[in-house]
């Protein structure tokens, strides 16, 4: 049982580092335990890729040590560290067969052969590539070839844990939802950590248990996929999680009273002391605003979104940008529209950053 | 300006890349060209473009046959799915290359270019060469590229694929806004059903080098008039059954009795296939009215606010989408209650069918 420890680990990639905007990665503790399953997730540039180099031995960071249990293996090389690597693009062998191409991890390793035939079955079987065994690689379409690179990267069960980056990048939609429901069931049967890299938020949040936030450098947040949906800690995990994001309104807010555009808002909790002169904004999914007939703050409509399963309206609060869910029941709507704010899952944020309340 | 596909087709190496594609662009209208990859969605570009010359059929612009007109001399703009620009100029003469080609005075050509710029957020970029920018900066380059040329014509090939998503998202935004102020007819391919209902306008659905339909986006949403058109239109995949039916009674491919089947009603005894969307489908206690399936859970992904249930019922893997946050376990046995009136139903053939009214018979 290995778990994966950041111990106070920051990377610069020029000069020597003196404050925190020097860093590309800046300073994270962090203990990924063993048989989770984890996204790093983040627009380009957010240092995601750099963490996962980190920890796969690819980039070695400016400050602090990285611990596979309770080694520290901060300088060693990659094919010291027993981790598996799964890429963007397939990389397997095109003239093995498909089970020689499962085996290949196995073989240098020199597990005896039984072991390697009871072990290539078992991820063939999981994979559905037990039809294909006996095939070469060549000739096999993109996407049984990055199921391969899959298996390939499963197919050791001895290692402190298994990197993906990007790794379904390349498939099509409806083949995505196939490999990645895979993928989840292969986690749940073999017991690795596993760690995946990805700027999709729909592959990070079904695929992992935990997802880390990541922006500028920073790990935002980390937390199961609801915790990101209904109490995201900063503004940007309400932004970046969720299509469309939040919605952030700049508020005064008083007890368990907000001002909003002119408007008076109840919240679900009350905050008393909030510090003077800050940025406080208040945060809402649309999800939890939805157009009404009944009573609500008055907005104008600029603009419906059929998305299929449910219809968004862009409506304009006192000329602040909203995002309201319409109801299934409401069938159109004219140029202004009551909106209603469901209390309980209305966030505070001061400077970014969300404050918890008291219960009013 | 009216862009007319009359009966186009292509063959290449003795197959048929393109199949009969007869299509009918509006003025300033915003089209997609939704399927997966490799159903034609390049090639029929290429062909409208006049990269490629089909094999059959004509194009027409405003009437006048442009089949055989050169690239050059049509007023076309396209953009690629990876972002071309020149490496060795910089953003502003990358924007104005159409320009310089077409002769424009400096004027006219610095007037375009910083437009497009403002329009795109790229002003304080013009001085930066390609290389020292992001895809996303590098795609919106290419992008105002197309914009200055002012064509009748643009056509952008997955424009977004290889960008972050929250950026996909500000951009899809904004796109048919930028070029529906040109006035140009707008073509745009995708493989994501989200996108096209994002985008709106009119969707073209595509299956192997053929158009199944073409109609307003939530039209061919709703509506699927063959199978292949909802299988294209559906993220997660389309749930389906074979089904055979005989008088009232309906039974799956594994012989099982499903009861009347609304959608059949008064059509003849025969082979037939069901199909619903993942949102069709809940879980709970079998309902009054509504199909219901026994099925074991093989992995449950929670997306935040909804979870994906892929469950076995016998007759294959069905994916259902519950709101809220639900973490069924592999090997639970749930009811699934699929909602009889959003279901689906095609003849041997792929044709949709509908239920044929009592009323309808009499008549």
């Amino acid at each position: 049982m290995t778990s994966i420890t950041l111990d106070h680990i920051a990377h610069a990639y020029y000069g020597k580092p003196r404050e925190d905007s020097d860093y590309q990665l800046k300073p994270l503790n962090h203990v990924w335990e063993h048989g989770l399953a984890y996204a790093l997730l983040g627009p380009s540039g957010c240092g995601k890729t750099t963490l996962l180099n980190i920890i796969s031995g690819l980039v070695i960071p400016s400050v602090g040590r990285l611990l596979f249990g309770e080694r520290d293996v901060t300088h060693l090389p990659t094919e010291q560290r027993n981790i598996a690597q799964v890429f963007q693009f397939p990389v397997i062998y095109d003239t093995m067969t498909v089970a020689e191409n499962l085996a290949f991890p196995l073989k240098n390793r020199r597990l005896p052969k039984p072991v390697i035939e009871k072990r290539v079955a078992e991820i063939a079987e999981m994979l559905d590539l037990t039809a294909d065994l006996g095939r070469r690689a060549r000739g096999l379409t993109a996407d049984a070839k990055q199921k391969i690179s899959l298996g390939r990267g499963l197919v050791r069960s001895d290692v402190s844990a298994v990197l993906f980056d990007e790794p379904l990048t390349v498939i099509d939609p409806a083949l995505k939802w196939e490999l990645r429901s895979k993928l989840k069931r292969v986690h749940r049967a073999l017991d690795l950590l596993m760690i995946y890299v990805t700027h999709d938020q729909i592959e990070a949040l079904t695929f992992a248990d935990k997802v880390v936030v990541m922006n500028d450098g920073r790990a935002v947040q980390i937390g199961t996929p609801a915790e990101l949906f209904y109490r995201p800690e900063h503004t940007f995990v309400g932004y970046f999680i969720g299509s469309p994001g939040m919605n952030f309104l700049p508020a005064e807010v008083e007890g368990a009273r907000a001002r909003v555009a002119g408007f008076d808002l109840a919240l679900g909790a009350a905050y008393p002391d909030l510090p003077k002169g800050r940025s406080v904004q208040v945060g809402v999914r649309p999800e939890f605003v939805s157009a009404t007939a009944g009573p609500g703050l008055p907005a104008q409509v600029r603009r419906v979104a059929d998305l299929g399963r449910k219809r968004l309206a862009y409506v304009s609060l006192a000329g602040h940008p909203l995002v309201a869910t319409l109801p299934n029941e409401m069938e159109s709507v004219g140029d202004s529209v009551n909106v209603a704010i469901d209390a309980v899952n209305t966030h505070v944020y001061v400077d970014d950053i969300r404050v918890a309340g008291r219960a009013p | 300006m009216t862009f007319v596909l009359d009966h186009i087709g292509l063959e290449a190496g003795g197959l048929r890349v393109i199949d009969d594609v007869s299509l009918t662009f509006e003025p300033g209208s915003l089209n997609v060209l939704l399927g997966p990859t490799l159903a034609g969605k390049t090639t029929i570009m290429r062909l409208m473009a006049g990269l490629d010359r089909p094999t059959t059929g004509r194009l027409l612009l405003d009437g006048r046959d442009v089949t055989g007109v050169a690239v050059r001399e049509r007023s076309v703009a396209m953009v690629y799915q990876q972002f071309i620009n020149y490496p060795s100029l910089n953003v502003y003469e990358n924007i104005a290359s159409p320009l310089r080609v077409a002769r424009l005075g400096s004027a006219e050509i610095e007037a375009r270019v910083r437009e497009a710029a403002r329009v795109l957020r790229l002003e304080n970029l013009l001085q930066r060469m390609p290389s020292q920018l992001s895809g996303g900066q590098q795609q919106r380059t290419a992008i105002a590229r197309a914009l200055v040329k002012r064509a009748g014509l643009v056509l952008l090939d997955e424009p977004l694929a290889n960008l972050d998503y929250k950026l996909r998202e500000e951009l899809r935004e904004e796109l048919p806004r930028i070029f529906s102020a040109t006035g140009a007819i707008l073509i745009y391919a995708t493989t994501e059903p989200s996108e096209a209902l994002l985008l709106g306008g009119f969707t073209v659905t595509l299956s192997e080098g053929r158009v199944t339909q073409f109609g307003p986006t939530s039209r061919v949403y709703r509506d699927p008039r063959r199978i292949e058109a909802a299988r294209v239109f559906s993220d997660p995949p389309l749930n389906e059954l074979a089904v055979v039916k005989r008088g009232d009674e309906t039974r799956g491919a594994d012989g099982r009795p499903l009861g009347r089947i609304e959608a059949l009603a008064g059509r003849p005894d025969g082979d037939y296939r069901l199909a619903f969307r993942a949102d069709a489908a809940g879980i709970g206690p079998p309902a009054p009215g509504a199909l219901s399936f026994a099925g074991t859970v093989a992995v449950t992904e929670l997306s935040g606010s909804e979870s994906f249930v892929h469950a076995d019922v016998g007759l294959g893997v069905w994916v259902c989408l519950v709101e809220g946050v639900h973490d069924w376990a592999p090997g639970q046995v749930v009811n699934l209650n699929i909602d009889p009136s959003r279901v689906f139903a095609f003849d041997s053939r792929g044709e949709r069918v509908r239920q044929i009214h009592a009323a309808e018979v009499a008549a």
